[in-house]
């Protein structure tokens, strides 16, 4: 009996996951459906699921109508420049305040991440004021500034939890074993928190991929990367959800398979500290 | 050489003194154990004369210079953590090599090095593996083969068989005496356990609230404790503290009386009477417990097996020779 009861607990368990797995991925699914239909079908009622009739032609009108490659090289640009200079800059701040920690590092902690709290629309007119001034509007340079400055509580945050975790006697150890505090991070610290900077880095990029706020505001077409270019299929000349769709799967592409690859990572760094 | 000298060395926390002037002298060679129960500053103590930790005062001198602004990779010492801080990433090699490679010795020499202190520590055949597919004992023995490899001129040792079980505890205390006596080199070794304080050191420190209470060999401290709180604190079971009519006759504040210096009597009348309220047979040894009515409870120990019971009553007879006298401030009243 006991194990008949485990048996149907398991379907049911199992069939209760690929429900809630089916309605988080649906959206998903939708939109890359949709971007195979003519833009009739696409917002027929009822929808075609499956069998409607294929096409293949909104993919060529978005890469005609706009460069999905000038757009595509924008974002990766701005979300590996902010990526890095936010990673350059976390490592030594998480660092120091792991390993040499203040009165003051706990409240400088949380003050980092209160500037989360803020709706950046808050500061939007200032911002676009000094950007105006110093000629950053629409330049790659400062997009990767601010997506940079907007992500590095995070990525300290994240940082901050990995090294903790390191334990102190192994890096006292390598000092009593004569290293100096550049050899210590060369060959003990960074091999050990590779991981951690493995995940922090992959979160930073897709934060910064999809970040769509700043983007849009600050960014009209040199320095537009996919956020605006899905943003300018939703036009006055009035919807077109086939192409729409078709822009945004070109749009998510990239990153989702960077995250399929990763998942094992991105699942550990987000978790890391919550269960030992 | 490593001889090792602490000249008033002091350590505060902010308002909290953890080390309140610590004056010793390591001789060359010599195995020194710190000893003292949980908080009494015996691994704030090592982690100064390591240099983990910066002294608020006082002179740390090694082999003739002050150190106190030396950083630990140059103070030429090495250490083994309880938690053994093995390096995980890298194997058993890169981690008893790792000290050798930062002092930038060719590949060849260090690899030599290596192999020669695994044969000593019975590693060779794990020179490869990685610290986490080794047992207790075996990283133990890692940690142990990082600090003798780079031939220091003094081992710290940080309560290192603490996380170990109590066969394998014995086993290593007994490897590390010997591995110590054969190298020649100076070490210090920090323990909350007497047993081991007792059997490795050739002279223990004992240390209390930050201080020093004595500093001599383990047999000193058990024959001559200085003070009420070595008294209490070497030997096991603990001494036996009277105080009250019985001290104030032999001219003292307190008497002391270990449990292996009272006679037990079974019918006799002189002495201390009392009752057995708990009886431990373990076949080598019996331990009473004994209620003394108003001289308190009283442990005495027997060598063999004594068949005496809870309830039973007994006379204790100190051995007059061995009865330890303190004033009323705790120190030791010498003949």
């Amino acid at each position: 009996m006991a194990r008949m009861a485990t048996t149907r607990r398991v379907v049911i368990s199992t069939a209760v996951a690929w429900l809630f797995g089916f309605l988080i991925f649906f959206p998903i699914l939708w939109m890359v459906l949709a971007s195979f239909k003519t833009e009739l079908e696409a917002f027929a009622i009822p929808p075609s699921f499956l069998f409607f009739h294929w096409t293949t032609e909104n993919y060529a009108t978005v890469q005609e109508r706009s460069d999905y490659f000038h757009h595509a090289m924008n974002s990766v640009i701005i979300a590996g420049g902010s990526t890095l200079i936010a990673l350059l800059i976390a490592i030594p701040a998480a660092w120091s305040m792991a390993f040499s920690p203040t009165k003051r590092t706990k409240d400088i902690l949380l003050w980092m991440l209160s500037t989360k709290m803020m709706p950046p629309v808050g500061v939007l007119v200032p911002i676009y004021l000094i950007y105006k001034t110093f000629g950053l509007l629409d330049s790659r340079i400062g997009l990767v500034f601010i997506l940079c400055l907007g992500n590095l509580p995070i990525v300290i945050w994240m940082l901050f939890t990995y090294f903790k975790e390191i334990p102190r006697d192994i890096l006292e150890a390598a000092r009593m074993d004569g290293a100096t505090i550049g050899r210590e991070l060369v060959y003990v610290l960074t091999p050990m928190a590779i991981p951690g900077l493995a995940s922090t880095m992959l979160l930073n990029l897709i934060l910064a991929w999809n970040e769509a706020f700043w983007t849009l505001n600050l960014s009209t077409s040199n320095a537009a990367p996919l956020t605006t270019f899905i943003a300018s299929y939703s036009s006055p000349e009035g919807l077109f959800w086939a192409k729409l769709s078709a822009a945004s799967t070109l749009a998510i592409a990239p990153i989702l398979v960077l995250g399929w690859f990763s998942q094992k990572q991105l699942v550990r760094g987000l978790t890391f500290g919550a269960v030992k | 050489m490593g001889q090792i000298t602490l000249q008033g060395v002091q350590k505060s926390f902010g308002p909290v003194h953890i080390i309140k002037g610590a004056d010793l002298e390591i001789a060359d060679g010599s195995f020194v154990v710190f000893v003292g129960p949980s908080g009494c500053g015996k691994t704030t103590l090592l982690r100064l004369i390591a240099g983990l930790e910066d002294v608020s005062g006082g002179k740390i001198v090694i082999d003739g210079k002050n150190v106190v602004d030396t950083p630990p990779a140059k103070r030429g010492l090495s250490m083994v953590f309880q938690s053994y801080a093995l390096y995980p990433h890298m194997s058993v090699r890169g981690n008893i090599g790792f000290g050798l490679k930062m002092a930038g010795l060719a590949r060849d020499e260090i690899n030599r090095k290596v192999e020669a202190a695994a044969a000593t520590l019975n590693l060779t055949p794990y020179l490869d593996r990685k610290p986490r597919e080794l047992s207790g004992g075996q990283r133990q023995r890692v940690a142990i083969g990082r600090a003798i490899v780079r031939e220091p001129k003094a081992f710290l040792f940080d309560e290192p068989l603490s996380n170990l079980d109590a066969a394998l505890r014995v086993q290593m205390r007994i490897e590390v005496t010997r591995l110590q006596k054969q190298l020649g080199t100076t070490a210090i070794y920090v323990t909350h356990d007497q047993v081991e304080a007792m059997t490795m050191a050739d002279k223990i420190v004992v240390l209390n609230g930050g201080k020093i209470e004595q500093y001599g060999s383990p047999l000193e401290l058990y024959e001559r404790p200085a003070n009420l709180f070595v008294a209490g604190f070497i030997g096991s079971p603990k001494m036996n503290f009277v105080t009250g009519e019985l001290a104030l006759q032999r001219g003292a504040a307190t008497i002391g009386v270990r449990p292996e210096h009272l006679k037990i009597d079974r019918d006799g009348t002189g002495g201390w009477q009392g009752t057995i309220a708990v009886a431990e047979h373990l076949g080598s040894d019996t331990f009473l417990y004994v209620d003394a009515g108003p001289l308190g409870m009283l442990t005495a120990r027997y060598i063999g097996e004594l068949s005496l019971h809870a309830g039973d009553h007994v006379s204790l007879v100190p051995d007059p020779a061995r009865i330890h006298r303190f004033d009323a401030s705790g120190n030791a009243l010498r003949n």
